[in-house]
């Protein structure tokens, strides 16, 4: 298993060498002649006002909140998921099912505060407007 | 002798990755043309060989290679670099785990596989890798400084968090049926019957996988994050010259290897339908060795089924409109990630009930 890795350390070399010589070739073969009108931000015609580096809504924050959580889930769900066949076998698969229970609804708790909260919604209703 | 053939792997198995791009790009222009009733490229001839359109992505290439290229003067330099490199690099490296054919037992008792890795941990290390390619589209869109790029960037990074999920639920079901994450293992547990395919033992699944991968590679009806209309095209909308090609490779790339994925998890992968690996070598011909014949055979069987897939995200793409923002988030956590839970339970209880 260890050479098997060894064979993805190889690839993962290989595929940064492409990248940067894809690159590199390109580089040398282009032409380069700047000017400060190439160098303005594209906003199909109209000229920029300040910088994109904005605050952004507050919802994206939240969602990658909520993938982390449940990011964490799939990661815990996929070696149970491996062994299940060989604990029904053993006949433990009650115990595996469960486990699998008791750990999806702890989470599935947590996604119906949040959809209760209207956190799910991209259009929150604020205040008394809601139900 | 090992080394040597590890070396020639990861020569070939990207090549062939790689040659299907500019096939899939070929289908797209094409396909589409079909679809809105036009001819589609026909324009471009080396010698006055025209191949149907065909030629037309070497006069791409050499475009793309000769442009001059353009960075913002605002750009955060460095990572304005690093992302089309990055998503290129990812799309790159998931094809290590994709099985072509079945293994070979060698005269000395070594195995040979057809594919670059078999890792146990196949299914996980794809998911690890292509969730990667977040940063690139995340890096693009914010170090662009254009506004329409970080909005892009932020739809698309928002939008590929969200439907990840779904997807990495929708495939906890098979690997509970296979009992394995090594994708060649899912395969063999498919077997050569097309009803014994996952496509038909977990169809939940399949939809869910299929539509999480759609939005996965910023595809319609998940195209967001480019939205040509609305802001013109995302996060890769500085982007010029050899940089773009790298986002325009990338993103094809990751078409390729989601079909491939999803033909391994749902069709049976390498498996000929009606035709096991023992029965292919049985009616081999006499001038080819028999495991070479079924490996052939089974190799080719799995192109066409990639195909097929990259022939559907085309159709899918000519088809259907493009779903509003809230729309899209509300499909992904109210419906798609309770369904795929749903299926984990009841593939659980089934696989308890029905020894």
């Amino acid at each position: 298993m260890l050479f098997q890795f060894g064979n993805v350390l190889v690839f993962i070399a290989l595929a940064v060498g492409f990248v940067f010589i894809n690159l590199f070739i390109g580089q040398l073969i282009r032409p380069s002649v700047p000017s400060t009108m190439k160098g303005t931000s594209y906003e199909c015609g109209e000229e920029p006002v300040g910088s994109a580096w904005l605050n952004f809504n507050i919802r994206f924050y939240i969602i990658a909140l909520l993938f982390i959580i449940f990011d964490v889930e799939i990661a815990f769900m996929f070696p149970i998921g491996v062994v299940f066949k060989q604990w029904v076998a053993e006949g433990r698969g009650m115990i595996a099912l469960a486990e699998i229970l008791v750990f999806a609804l702890i989470l599935l708790f947590g996604l119906a505060y949040v959809w209760i909260k209207g956190d799910l919604e991209w259009v929150k209703k604020l205040g008394n407007q809601g139900k | 002798m090992e080394l040597l053939i590890t070396l020639l792997k990861v020569l070939i198995i990207p090549m062939l990755v790689i040659n299907l791009i500019p096939l899939l790009i070929w289908m797209e222009r094409k396909v589409s043309a079909y679809i809105q009733d036009r001819r589609g490229p026909n324009r471009a001839a080396i010698l006055g060989v025209r191949l149907g359109g065909l030629i037309h992505n070497i006069a791409d290439v050499i475009k793309l290679f000769t442009k001059e290229d353009i960075v913002p003067a605002g750009a955060n330099k460095f990572y304005f670099i690093l992302a089309p490199a990055i998503l290129m690099f990812v799309s790159f490296v998931a094809v290590a785990v994709i099985p072509f054919a079945d293994t070979i037992t060698l005269n000395d008792g070594n195995i040979f596989s057809f594919q670059l890795a078999d890792l146990n941990v196949g299914l996980l290390y794809i998911l690890a890798i292509s969730s990667l390619s977040v940063y690139s589209i995340l890096l693009a869109g914010w170090s662009s400084n254009n506004k329409y790029a970080f909005l892009g960037g932020l739809r698309a990074s928002s939008q590929m968090i969200s439907y990840e999920i779904t997807m990495g639920l929708a495939v906890v079901a098979i690997l509970m049926l296979a009992g394995s994450a090594s994708l060649n293992d899912i395969v063999r547990d498919q077997g050569p019957l097309p009803w014994h395919w996952n496509i038909f033992r977990q169809p939940l699944a399949f939809f869910l996988f299929l539509a999480a991968s759609y939005a996965e590679t910023n595809r319609t009806p998940f195209d967001l994050p480019e939205g040509e209309s609305e802001i013109v095209a995302g996060y890769h909308v500085e982007y010029s010259s050899m940089k773009f090609a790298l986002f325009f490779m990338g993103e094809y790339a990751a078409m390729v290897i989601a079909s491939a994925v999803t033909a391994s998890l749902f069709l049976g992968g390498w498996q000929v339908p009606f035709f096991s690996t023992e029965a292919l070598r049985v009616l081999a011909p006499d001038f080819l060795p028999p495991v070479a014949f079924a490996a052939l055979v089974q190799a080719t069987v799995f192109l066409a089924k990639i195909l097929f897939f990259c022939f559907l995200f085309v159709w899918v793409r000519w088809t259907l409109p493009r779903f509003r923002y809230d729309q899209l988030m509300r499909f992904g956590w109210q419906f798609m990630l309770p369904l795929a839970l749903f299926n984990i339970l009841v593939t659980g209880v089934w696989l308890l009930i029905v020894p």
